[in-house]
């Protein structure tokens, strides 16, 4: 060990992964450095080698798949690529450890938090049973949970999801690493939340003296957590450098389309006198609980409970909430694709109770656009084939009419027509939302609901799909109820807002005034969360 | 291997790039493609097995005219006989007399049909192996060869169409349960729980002894029960696929449930019934050769590898029977069972790593993507590493748009 080389030194690392089609460079050519108490921000898009990167310095990659032909990575003045594996075992949660994006896949969900925190330190530290305990405890209570005593027994599916990633930032300080390494650690977290767990990792490194780095893709975290950026792209560090420099003078291109991807500007006008298109009163969604050997109905869970809107031809209205607050089952019972109560009113006609087959007819009018871009496009499908597909329901022309139909939506949503004989697969997450977009609009519909078109997406594609989605709405004067739990995109996208919270509706209104001057406590702290990364304990119940 | 971007053809159709890296995993396992075209040729083969056993000449020239028995029987008087019924050519008579006139008789391979009864054996039947019959004969004095030949015909044809109609009506079964689930699934189940313990083979004894069952009657007694087999796997696939994302989307476009069924479940719970197909089809083989052994099967005089057993046991002195049948048997399901696990292999998403084209399986959409806690250093990155290896055959993420 050497005390005057930097804690962590990075030169020139180069990943390569075997591929059926040769040898591909997930990262060519990185290098930085981490001193001993500093945070270090790593910021890109998906598939800019930032996690691969992360990865390498623990020697985590899936070797020999993996691969670095160049390049070094010295902790402590120690080599790390090519170490023996006990060399790396003993640095691993010990002297540098990992905080991972998706605590419920990361924690074992058949052991207990104390047995999971008590295995490493009875690794590590070869500490006993009973002091591994108070130990446990110490550490649960150092990362702001709770009543932690009784907590130790606790399986990870009974923890909400800030305290998993509580319980993961614990398990990585059991040791008092020299270097955290957080993989996107609030990515999976709602809004709230990620707000506490930011201001827990601040104040626990504060606490400790260790050193951070930090891989996001999101520049708020950035702003908030490091003082060093380096933004990485296609494998390369295109900039890097003072955060609050990078960020108030960006110097390379890409950085400047980055710090403008956050998605901003306003929805189009509407015609406050336009064609009503889609009202609810009321509208409830309750799952039954059934119990007992009849399986009688004995209580229901509320997952959408009195809701009430009106939506003009031209108009967006936002559903906000964070996970589990009921906006996707909301967006499900309006399309009649899971059962519902309460009327709703699409075109002038009262759809609740309709049977299937009145049904159809109507379904072209009304259309949705899923969150995954991966799950809601069938692998077996060529492009032309899902897209078309809604043609081919209904009947609508013959085979060259609806090819024709097919490339004028795919033109619409910014792809190349020739694509519609590619498969999914081959699209990027992107594109593929796009040809989702291109499946509802080809049908020409009155209404579209996007039940979180953004989340899975890159911040500067985000953007890009705002774009597209507020040309669709001026050009076809479209219906819009928009869900997300990602406020600057509602913002940038809505003229109304409905914020929801455990199926409840906690405050309706016009975009400008339930943003920017909210009234319900619950609102405000969301608002703080998303749009300050500031956690507002006073109207949410912490975790 | 090719990879990605547009389509590729296999014989003459079009297919998808999962279909090709399903057919390079195939094809991967070298075994299961041998059995394949060894058992293909065998079946081909015994297809025409008239032309291969026959007691009746595969050509006939005589008195200027080129005759075929095989295809099309002739009365004796056709060959200068003197009765007008169908000619028979192990009539050393009639052969003589066809000679006489300058014509000629091409054989087939063995010239026996399975019910063929050679009287002319050096020893009581069954006889041993000899130049004539090479393996032997059974107890009734006919031809092993031929009877191998033709048995093996029918227990496959007998299989595949088992199989065949067990797995439509099984997948239909599971289909209408998973999809609609609730209480159709509920009751249906129950009906299933009933059925299945109805003891088949009391009711083929007790069937037996009202009718004598031929071929088509063992296929529908047996189809009443072997198409439960299915139901599970399919069911639960369709139960799992009714949630997805993109079939809710064609719920949403208006399309109907027989449409939503057919064309984007039934893809997914077609890769469970493919892998079962080989092995429900040995299945179907077994049990049919286990009714014959038992004497429930076939009618008595046909051509079938069970009642070959039976005969070997019952006739432990002539050793040719029970070791031909034990083999023809043996190599038969083995080939079957191997041609199962290639296509196993084939859809088995855990093998599109080594080799092949990225697949839909393996891509971790960003919303899930992998992690791992310290406490396992080796499962989380593994999948990370897949991950980012997968994405190598596509295009990288940041968005090539406008």
């Amino acid at each position: 060990m050497n005390d005057t080389a930097p804690l962590l030194q990075v030169d020139d690392l180069h990943v390569a992964f075997r591929t059926p089609l040769g040898l591909t460079e997930a990262v060519k050519g990185v290098s930085f450095q981490i001193e001993k108490g500093e945070t270090m921000a790593l910021v890109g898009e998906s598939g800019s080698g930032k996690s691969v990167s992360a990865l390498s310095i623990l020697q985590l990659l899936n070797y020999p798949v993996a691969s670095h032909p160049k390049g070094s990575i010295r902790f402590r003045g120690q080599e790390l690529i090519g170490a023996p594996d006990t060399t790396m075992r003993d640095i691993r949660g010990d002297r540098i450890s990992m905080v991972f994006q998706e605590p419920i896949t990361a924690l074992n969900p058949l052991h207990t938090i104390e047995k999971q925190i008590g295995e490493i330190l009875i690794t590590h530290k070869g500490l006993v049973a009973s002091a591994a305990r108070s130990r446990t405890l110490e550490l649960l209570d150092l990362v702001g949970i709770r009543d932690a005593a009784q907590r130790l027994g606790a399986y990870p599916h009974e923890l909400s999801g800030g305290q998993r990633q509580r319980v993961m930032i614990a398990m990585a300080l059991a040791n008092e690493p020299d270097l955290l390494i957080a993989d996107e650690p609030t990515t999976a977290v709602d809004v709230t939340i990620q707000a506490q767990i930011l201001d827990l990792m601040l104040a626990l490194q504060a606490k400790l003296g260790m050193a951070m780095l930090l891989i996001t893709h999101d520049l708020g975290v950035v702003r908030k957590m490091a003082p060093r950026v380096a933004v990485m792209r296609l494998g390369e560090i295109v900039e890097a450098g003072d955060t609050e420099q990078v960020f108030a003078n960006p110097q390379h291109p890409y950085t400047k389309q980055l710090m403008a991807a956050e998605p901003g500007g306003a929805p189009p006008d509407y015609d406050e006198t336009a064609a009503e298109i889609i009202s609810a009163d009321d509208f409830r969604v309750w799952y039954p609980i059934k119990a007992g050997v009849m399986r009688r109905t004995v209580d229901y869970v509320k997952a959408v409970d009195g809701v009430s809107f009106k939506i003009r031809a031209g108009q967006t209205v936002g559903v906000v909430g964070e996970s589990g607050s009921g906006k996707s089952s909301l967006a499900l019972g309006i399309l009649r694709l899971i059962s519902s109560r309460g009327p709703v009113v699409f075109m002038g006609r009262d759809i609740q109770g309709l049977r299937a087959k009145a049904l159809r007819p109507l379904r072209r009018e009304m259309q949705i656009v899923f969150q995954d871009p991966f799950g809601s496009l069938s692998p077996r499908f060529t492009v032309g084939e899902i897209v078309g597909e809604g043609l081919r329901i209904h009947a609508i022309g013959d085979d060259d009419e609806r090819d024709a139909r097919v490339v004028a939506a795919l033109e619409e949503v910014g792809l190349d027509p020739a694509t519609r004989h590619r498969y999914p697969h081959e699209f990027s997450g992107g594109q593929r939302q796009r040809i989702s977009v291109a499946r509802a609009m080809v049908l020409k519909p009155k209404l579209l609901i996007l039940d979180e078109p953004t989340s899975a997406l890159d911040m500067s594609v985000q953007a890009q799909m705002v774009e597209l989605l507020r040309g669709l709405q001026r050009d076809h004067a479209l219906a819009y109820i928009f869900i997300s739990h990602d406020l600057r995109v509602v913002r940038a996208m809505s003229h109304d807002v409905i914020v929801m919270r455990n199926g409840l509706v906690v405050e309706q209104g016009s975009a400008k005034q339930v943003i920017e001057a909210p009234k319900e406590a619950y609102t405000k702290a969301l608002m703080a969360a998303a749009f300050e990364l500031r956690a507002d304990t006073s109207g949410v119940v912490g975790v | 291997m090719a990879v990605a971007s547009g389509a590729q053809r296999f014989l003459f159709w079009t297919i998808s790039p999962i279909s090709a890296r399903r057919l390079a995993n195939f094809r991967a396992n070298r075994r299961g493609v041998w059995s394949l075209w060894l058992f293909l040729i065998l079946f081909f083969l015994s297809l025409f097995a008239e032309f291969i056993a026959n007691d009746k000449p595969l050509l006939v020239w005589y008195d200027g005219g080129l005759y075929s028995p095989v295809i099309r029987p002739h009365p004796e008087t056709t060959f200068g006989g003197d009765f007008a019924t169908t000619a028979d050519f192990t009539d050393e008579f009639l052969i003589e007399n066809i000679k006489k006139k300058g014509g000629w008789v091409i054989w087939p391979l063995i010239p026996y049909r399975h019910d063929t009864q050679i009287r002319d054996l050096p020893v009581p039947a069954p006889s041993y192996p000899t130049a004539q019959n090479w393996l032997g004969t059974d107890d009734q004095g006919r031809d092993l060869v031929a009877r191998l030949i033709y048995g093996f015909r029918i227990s496959v044809l007998f299989g595949i169409i088992l199989t065949i109609l067990s797995t439509i009506v099984g997948v239909a079964a599971g289909a209408v349960q998973g999809y609609f689930g609730g209480r159709v699934d509920l009751y249906f189940q129950r009906f299933i729980e009933v059925w299945d313990s109805v003891p088949l083979l009391y009711l083929l004894i007790i069937l037996s002894a009202i009718i004598e069952p031929n071929f088509w009657w063992l296929l529908g007694i047996l189809l009443l029960f072997s198409w439960m087999g299915l139901v599970g796997v399919v069911r639960a696939e369709f139960l799992r696929a009714r949630n997805f994302d993109y079939v809710r989307a064609a719920r949403a476009l208006g399309a109907s449930d027989g449409a939503i069924m057919f064309r984007h479940v039934l893809p997914n719970a077609m890769v469970a019934t493919l892998t079962f197909m080989p092995f429900i089809l040995q299945g179907s083989i077994v049990a049919l050769t286990s009714l014959d052994f038992l004497g429930f099967g076939l009618p008595p005089g046909s051509a079938s590898l069970g009642e070959m057993l039976k005969q070997g046991k019952a006739n432990l002195h002539a050793p040719w029977l029970v070791v031909t049948a034990f083999l023809v048997i043996a190599v038969m399901l083995s080939l079957l069972i191997f041609i199962g696990e290639a296509v196993r292999d084939a859809f088995d998403p855990r093998k599109a790593v080594t080799g092949g084209v990225p697949p839909e399986e393996a891509i971790v959409s960003p919303s899930a993507p992998p992690a791992m806690a310290t406490v396992e250093p080796t499962a989380g990155p593994a999948a990370t590493a897949r991950r980012h290896l997968t994405k190598g055959g596509q295009p990288p993420d940041v968005e090539p748009e406008r």
